[in-house]
């Protein structure tokens, strides 16, 4: 494994090649440390949100992509890591690293009981359960306004201190976002993560051979909202502000987005899926106030050219090279 | 007489008002190589997924070396020992030849759940990937993906699948199904090649193939078993003629 790809083993993987791949990353990874030195706040602050979002969109991709069930619930989840740290900091004055944790916990307690509920199906009654499910999460957020705020949301002030500084924000969140990726690229290519990608391309194959089916989707679910949760908790600090629109279905499908649009199944897609949604978001909306119009052709444009994704669609353009 | 390894006491699997598989008693014994013949819709896939689990029996008692098996989800009677390929072909088609045996390998192992390991195989799986990546003749070409393989390759990739976990029982679905002549030849050497000590169940169309490799024929017709006999004995039998050889078709 010698570049960011994390999965397509190549056969005959070239010197030339794995050493061009070393030396692509290792731009990649000082682009992304020197961008404090050149942006401005506000930029900087998108650079942040984009990281944040990877994970999320790395989280959906670890079930869509490896699992192949595509779930629609992990913005409700995402959210209820926000909800948590926010209400943790303000009502029980809980140090944010401990309402982090929870909030962290919390997602993961969310994930498990939907994955309970989902594991059973898969394919578009998958996709159907979980948006349901996910709509449970939002429908609370939106009345239980004693708690939640309603749809006046809660506000913190969670950044405070050298948190508060946009640069010292966003090492921590680059750290963090890295050390998630490479932890979910550890576990798609652990032996678990191949039990998964066997679950996708046969579940009948893989309960002949001794595979409890059910089992390894529930964990795997578990743990892509424990990843979807680490997303929330951020986004939490980052935001000083959560309503119901977190945890709203708007949100689960934005990251479904970012993992389709970057590659579905490349994990490293998921970066570059977020960085393309959030500033076509950001800039386009700055010229027209026909912006998601210009979003939706281009998810249109690419899913007519590269099904496969950014990442993906590059990866067989530069297999294809030799 | 030994005790049987398999045995099926009145099994019916029912979908609404069709019996596919009618009050069928089985005994099997270890080592023994059975083969279930009958023409199309006869009940002998369903027999398989009743005695694999995919489709639990409605009635009747499934035994499997002592254990009763016939509420026991599928992948609980892969750990029993009972393997099975399937009529049409059954891999994983994104994952190298490489990949498939790791998870055929594991599937009764703990390590299937080492969520930080490294997926490579050590020396121990390796020396079984190899001995059932040989016995199915499809020893080289391990980092080649499943859907870049001929079909008879992934024929035999099916069967190197289902031998390497080493099971007890293995039942084999048309192995040799949609094959060339040659290739079939070639499934039949294989399957003769099989440890003898491995009890086997070969559903097969073709009359000579299936009764030039076993011991025993139960050839079924409309979900009962119409005769059991010697492969000898199959041949002459007026009842197996005229179901089966008499109006014998084409598996489409």
């Amino acid at each position: 494994m010698t570049s960011l790809a994390p999965t397509v083993v190549t056969t005959n993987k070239s010197g030339l090649r794995s050493a061009l791949a070393w030396v692509g990353s290792a731009a990649i990874l000082f682009v992304l440390i020197a961008l404090p030195f050149v942006l401005k706040s506000y930029h900087l602050g998108i650079a942040t949100q984009i990281l944040i979002f990877a994970i999320l969109a790395m989280s959906v991709d670890v079930l869509a992509g490896f699992a192949g069930r595509t779930p629609l619930c992990h913005g409700a989840i995402f959210g209820t890591a926000t909800y948590f740290v926010i209400y943790g900091v303000n009502t029980w004055g809980l140090p944010l690293p401990v309402a982090m944790m929870i909030g962290v916990a919390a997602a993961t307690a969310v994930a498990a009981v939907f994955a309970l509920l989902a594991v059973r199906v898969s394919g578009v009654y998958f996709l159907l359960l979980t948006l349901a499910l996910g709509l449970v999460i939002w429908g609370i957020c939106l009345r239980w306004s004693q708690v939640t705020g309603g749809e006046n949301g809660l506000r913190g002030d969670l950044r405070t201190g050298a948190l508060a500084d946009p640069a010292t924000f966003y090492a921590l969140v680059l750290v963090i976002s890295l050390c998630a990726f490479f932890a979910m690229r550890r576990f798609v290519n652990s032996p678990f993560g191949l039990t998964l990608r066997g679950i996708r391309d046969s579940e009948s194959r893989m309960a002949s051979m001794g595979y409890n089916v059910t089992l390894h989707v529930f964990l795997a679910f578990t743990i892509s909202g424990f990843f979807a949760g680490v997303a929330g908790a951020i986004y939490a600090v980052f935001n000083n502000f959560v309503s119901p629109s977190a945890v709203a279905l708007a949100q689960s499908v934005q990251g479904l987005l970012m993992a389709i649009v970057g590659g579905i199944g490349t994990l490293v897609g998921s970066f570059v899926g977020a960085a393309v949604i959030i500033i076509l978001e950001q800039f386009v909306s700055a010229y027209t106030e026909r912006w998601q119009m210009v979003l939706g052709i281009v998810f249109i444009l690419i899913m007519l050219f590269a099904p496969e994704g950014i990442v993906g669609k590059s990866r067989t353009l530069w297999h294809r090279r030799k | 007489m030994t005790e049987p390894i398999l045995k099926l006491t009145d099994v019916s699997v029912q979908f609404g008002a069709l019996r596919a598989v009618d009050n069928v008693s089985l005994n099997v014994s270890p080592g023994e190589r059975r083969a279930i013949i009958g023409p199309n819709g006869a009940g002998k896939t369903t027999l398989f997924n009743a005695i694999t689990g995919v489709l639990p029996p409605t009635a009747g008692q499934i035994v499997f070396d002592t254990h009763p098996i016939s509420r026991m989800s599928p992948h609980r009677r892969a750990a029993l020992g009972i393997a099975r390929t399937f009529q049409i072909t059954n891999l994983f088609p994104s994952l190298t030849v490489d990949e498939n045996m790791r998870l055929a390998l594991r599937g009764l192992k703990r390590r299937k759940f080492s969520m930080f390991g490294t997926g490579t195989l050590d020396p121990d799986e390796n020396t079984l990937a190899t001995r059932s990546l040989e016995i199915a003749r499809l020893p080289t070409r391990r980092q080649v993906l499943v859907k870049e393989l001929s079909y008879g390759e992934q024929r035999q990739l099916e069967l190197a699948l289902s031998l390497a976990a080493q099971p007890r029982l293995l039942l084999l679905d048309e192995p040799a199904a949609g094959l060339s002549p040659a290739e079939r030849s070639m499934v039949a050497d294989i399957i003769r090649s099989l440890p003898r000590d491995l009890t086997l169940i070969l559903i097969e169309h073709d009359m000579d193939l299936a009764l030039g490799l076993v011991d025993f024929v139960t050839c079924m017709f409309e979900g009962r078993v119409l005769v059991e006999a010697s492969p000898n004995d199959i041949r002459a039998n007026s009842a197996v003629q005229e179901v089966y050889l008499g109006k014998a078709r084409h598996h489409g």
